[in-house]
């Protein structure tokens, strides 16, 4: 791993732009411009304006307000659906990339299967199941990614588990639990990070379809893909309903998948 | 043939993992046939009766065995939304629909997709490529969803090309019927194309470096003549795998994309149930897409093994 002259545009981009769309969520959990449900008849399906900066809805509520509160339920379902892939993930993986065997061979199998479906699809059925709700989308996606973080540090433990500074390691008498996750682990992080942005981008995308069913977060909490399906009824008198939230996700998805692919050119 | 023998039989073994996963999820949801029919005002003994009648008190693998003879002849139970009209009824109107849709979008995937990755690999590492690879990548990140809600804007309510919500149905006018889905069909399409152009465009520089290309240069072909007789024919090759994989993308998509256009496709069907707690219709649209991606990774297995029999050596 050499520091290449080039910039590397698509990293710089995607952490600056995905920056900016955190700190916007985060301040939005604090402060926004007007209430998340503050209502106001005198505005209704306003353009964007200088009091609006991205106009109001049907019931005069500000738009960029519920952008802020809604891109930050996104974020948070991306992250908690993303950690409970890439910790269960990391352990399946680890312990049957480690030490092998059918008990490694049925999993991966299991594996195959499931990767063979588009998260969504899955994720749609989990809900048929489970019923919506904001708590079911975080639990069926994050059960859904972890075939993928496992199938990604199973590889890394089968790259690594003949190599020298692990054998040295086994000679010294280290435990399989130490050099697994002592000794392997920590030299994986760049693939990991790859996959945790790979996570985070579908798992933005499933949450904003969810809601946009209306399976995901409930109203009247804001949810950028629920805006969206309130927002087709109105399309032709404000379609700036639809725009802004629309924008913001596919700025969301694009700085992942910029800095997925930045991160893909270090490695 | 033994390598299609072998195909044959995981094929079996997962459908019959996949349904028996299906129909254990869908007897531990609580309230089942016997309460819908008889309403919440039965009493006790009444519904104890019909579940015995139906069968309902059995245990487990018995029922699933029933559920499955019964799945096999296409008989699914009866819809609770719909007052009782069989579920396969519903699925025979609307996986029409659904089966054009997803064709269309095939088809525009592959249609843009296969120029794009050859000119991508021909021009690798100029602005061409370059261009190709960032329009691509922007195009991905849009949900198909949003994509449908623009073009509905664009197309319906602009230039009025269309009418949102006044599907046609393919009974009426297939000519109608085309023009109304080819909207979703760019809705779903469009963020699946940057997967197969990447995908194209490796394929074919890994397969510029072989020998034989240096061999058919040697002979005196032409750049052009060596790129499409001689190296796409392989990079090809690897594409057709791929193709599994994006047609269960475009299921997915069509789900979704069938709701913003209003097509009375399997998707909305699916939709419709899951949130009136259909739990007939839902086990059967479930069962249905699920036995179709695995069928098609199927063929595709076949199908690569048939183009390129290096597979079975493996």
């Amino acid at each position: 791993m050499k520091v290449k002259k080039k910039h590397n545009y698509n990293l710089i981009i995607g952490c600056v732009l995905t920056g900016i769309l955190l700190l916007m969520a985060i301040i939005g959990q604090f402060w926004t411009p007007y209430g998340e449900t503050e209502m106001n008849a005198a505005a209704k399906n306003m353009g964007p304006s200088l009091a609006h900066l991205m106009g109001t809805d049907n019931f005069g509520r500000d738009i960029f307000s519920r952008v802020m509160i809604g891109s930050g339920n996104t974020f948070l379902v991306a992250l908690c659906t993303v950690a409970i892939g890439a910790v269960f993930g990391t352990i399946i993986g680890a312990l049957t990339g480690y030490f092998g065997g059918w008990i490694d061979e049925v999993i991966m199998r299991i594996n195959d299967v499931i990767l063979s479906f588009p998260s969504i699809l899955l994720a749609l059925i989990f809900i048929s199941l489970l019923g919506g709700g904001t708590y079911n989308i975080i639990l069926a996606l994050g059960v859904l990614f972890i075939p993928s973080f496992a199938r990604i540090v199973r590889s890394e433990m089968i790259r690594c588990r003949d190599l020298d500074f692990v054998r040295s390691a086994k000679v010294m008498g280290a435990k399989s639990f130490r050099i697994i996750f002592v000794h392997i682990l920590p030299n994986t992080w760049v693939s990991m990070l790859t996959a945790a942005m790979i996570g985070f981008n579908n798992a933005v995308l499933a949450e904003a379809s969810m809601s946009y069913l209306g399976l995901g977060v409930q109203p009247p909490q804001a949810s950028l893909g629920r805006m969206l399906s309130e927002a087709q009824s109105y399309l032709f008198n404000a379609p700036w309903y639809a725009i802004a939230p629309g924008i913001v996700i596919i700025l969301i998805i694009l700085g992942f998948s910029m800095i997925s692919e930045g991160l893909r050119k270090i490695s | 043939m033994k390598y299609f023998i072998k195909k044959l039989i995981t094929l079996i073994i997962t459908l019959l993992f996949i349904s028996m996963l299906t129909f254990a999820a869908f007897s531990v949801i609580p309230g089942d046939a016997s309460l819908t029919k008889l309403g919440t005002d039965a009493s006790p003994e009444q519904v104890e009766a019909l579940r015995e009648q139906m069968g309902l008190n059995d245990p487990m693998p018995v029922r699933y065995v029933r559920w499955l003879k019964d799945a096999l002849r296409g008989d699914f139970g009866e819809s609770y939304q719909y007052n009782g009209t069989a579920v396969s009824e519903l699925l025979a109107q609307r996986l029409p629909v659904t089966v054009v849709l997803s064709v269309m979008a095939l088809i525009i995937i592959l249609a843009l997709s296969i120029p794009l990755g050859i000119i991508s690999a021909k021009h690798s590492g100029k602005w061409l490529d370059t261009f190709i690879s960032q329009v691509t990548q922007i195009t991905m990140a849009i949900p198909a969803f949003f994509l449908g809600i623009l073009l509905t804007y664009i197309f319906g309510l602009v230039l009025q090309w269309f009418q949102p919500g006044k599907f046609v149905g393919l009974d009426e006018s297939v000519s109608g019927c085309l023009k109304y889905l080819i909207y979703p069909a760019i809705a779903i399409a469009l963020p699946k194309i940057a997967m197969v152009v990447k995908f194209l465009r490796n394929s074919v520089l890994s397969e510029v470096k072989k020998d034989y290309v240096r061999t058919a240069y040697s002979k005196g072909n032409t750049k052009n003549g060596v790129l499409y007789k001689h190296v796409l024919k392989n990079a090809l090759i690897p594409v057709i795998t791929f193709v599994a994989l994006i047609i269960a993308e475009i299921l997915a998509g069509s789900i979704i994309v069938e709701q913003v256009f209003s097509v009375p496709g399997m998707g909305r069907l699916l939709i419709s149930s899951i949130s009136n707690r259909d739990y007939p219709v839902v086990q059967a649209i479930v069962t249905y897409i699920t036995a179709i991606v695995v069928i098609i990774n199927f063929i595709v297995d076949i199908l690569y093994q048939l183009v390129d029999p290096r597979v079975n050596a493996q």
